[in-house]
């Protein structure tokens, strides 16, 4: 069973929102509203992948980015370039050979996409797409969701690593046992 | 037909990341870039299991994938972002030049 007419109609209307409010993100002049563009293009991938049956992708991206894109947008105005539109300024560099080099990629890939003989789709579609990467999470791919779950701990711990001050051991040393404490004014207490 | 549309959308999206990613100034701005070059990546996967071999669980795999990667990159990216404005008022990527080889 493939796409239906109407069903191919939504996927390319997405698809045509997702790459303008890709666009959107670096034409925008305030980047919160950078933020939303982004968001308008997840949504709209999140909604091609409902599309393609692919359900539990589809509102995990949609939930996930929804979210996302929530906490950013307050470190977009934390660290925003041109607040309230008061400092004009470019917030680009470097962008023709960004430009030069972002075409040139696109064109690489659309030669590919279009010129390589694409395989036949293999088998049919399964009852249930979450019931299938279920089952592979907990038994074909385990060792994905292992590595997965290991990255995910690993950057809880680099997080709260930089989130934390200068403690004892960075004045004192890992041993605690330097007389003079490593501050970058002195004076401090001993 | 179809598959290549979506794909050829996917690579749109990873070419425009990959300007942004290049040419923007702040550092938060080429996060951005990253995260519309992983939601290519995620368009791509899902089309390549839709098309291509449904009754294989990798390209679904892939897409979970990318979704971790997109959560690593924004907790790391953000987490080194505050840390090196906080010790150096730093927020260009024109400013951060410590690692350059």
């Amino acid at each position: 069973m493939m796409l239906t007419s109407l069903a191919i109609v939504a996927v390319i209307l997405l698809g045509l929102i997702s790459v303008a409010a890709g666009v959107a993100v670096f034409v925008v002049d305030s980047m919160a509203k950078a933020t939303f563009a982004l968001l308008v293009s997840f949504l709209a991938v999140a909604g091609i992948l409902l599309a393609l049956e692919l359900t539990y992708l589809a509102v995990v991206t949609a939930l996930m980015m929804t979210i996302e894109m929530a906490i950013m947008a307050v470190f977009m105005i934390m660290f925003m370039m041109n607040p309230a539109g008061l400092m004009p300024m470019t917030m680009v560099h470097n962008a023709r050979t960004s430009a030069v080099a972002g075409v040139v990629v696109f064109a690489v890939l659309v030669l590919g996409i279009w010129t390589i003989d694409w395989p036949a789709r293999v088998g049919s579609l399964p009852a249930d797409s979450t019931r299938q990467l279920g089952e592979a999470i907990m038994s074909s791919h385990m060792l994905v969701m292992l590595v997965i779950g290991i990255g995910l701990f690993a950057t809880i711990i680099s997080g709260t690593v930089l989130a934390t001050h200068r403690g004892r051991y960075d004045r004192f040393g890992p041993d605690l046992r330097t007389a003079k404490p490593n501050d970058p004014v002195s004076g401090g207490l001993r | 037909m179809t598959l290549q549309l979506i794909l050829s959308v996917a690579a749109a999206l990873i070419g425009v990341g990959l300007f942004g990613a290049l040419s923007q100034q702040s550092i938060v701005m080429v996060m951005m870039g990253l995260e519309l070059i992983v939601n290519g990546v995620m368009l791509a996967g899902g089309a390549a299991w839709y098309f291509l071999t449904p009754e294989l669980p990798d390209a679904q795999m892939l897409v979970v994938v990318a979704l971790v990667v997109m959560a690593v990159e924004m907790a790391m990216g953000f987490g080194a972002t505050l840390a090196i404005y906080r010790a150096r008022q730093v927020d260009m990527v024109d400013d951060a030049t410590e690692l350059r080889g």
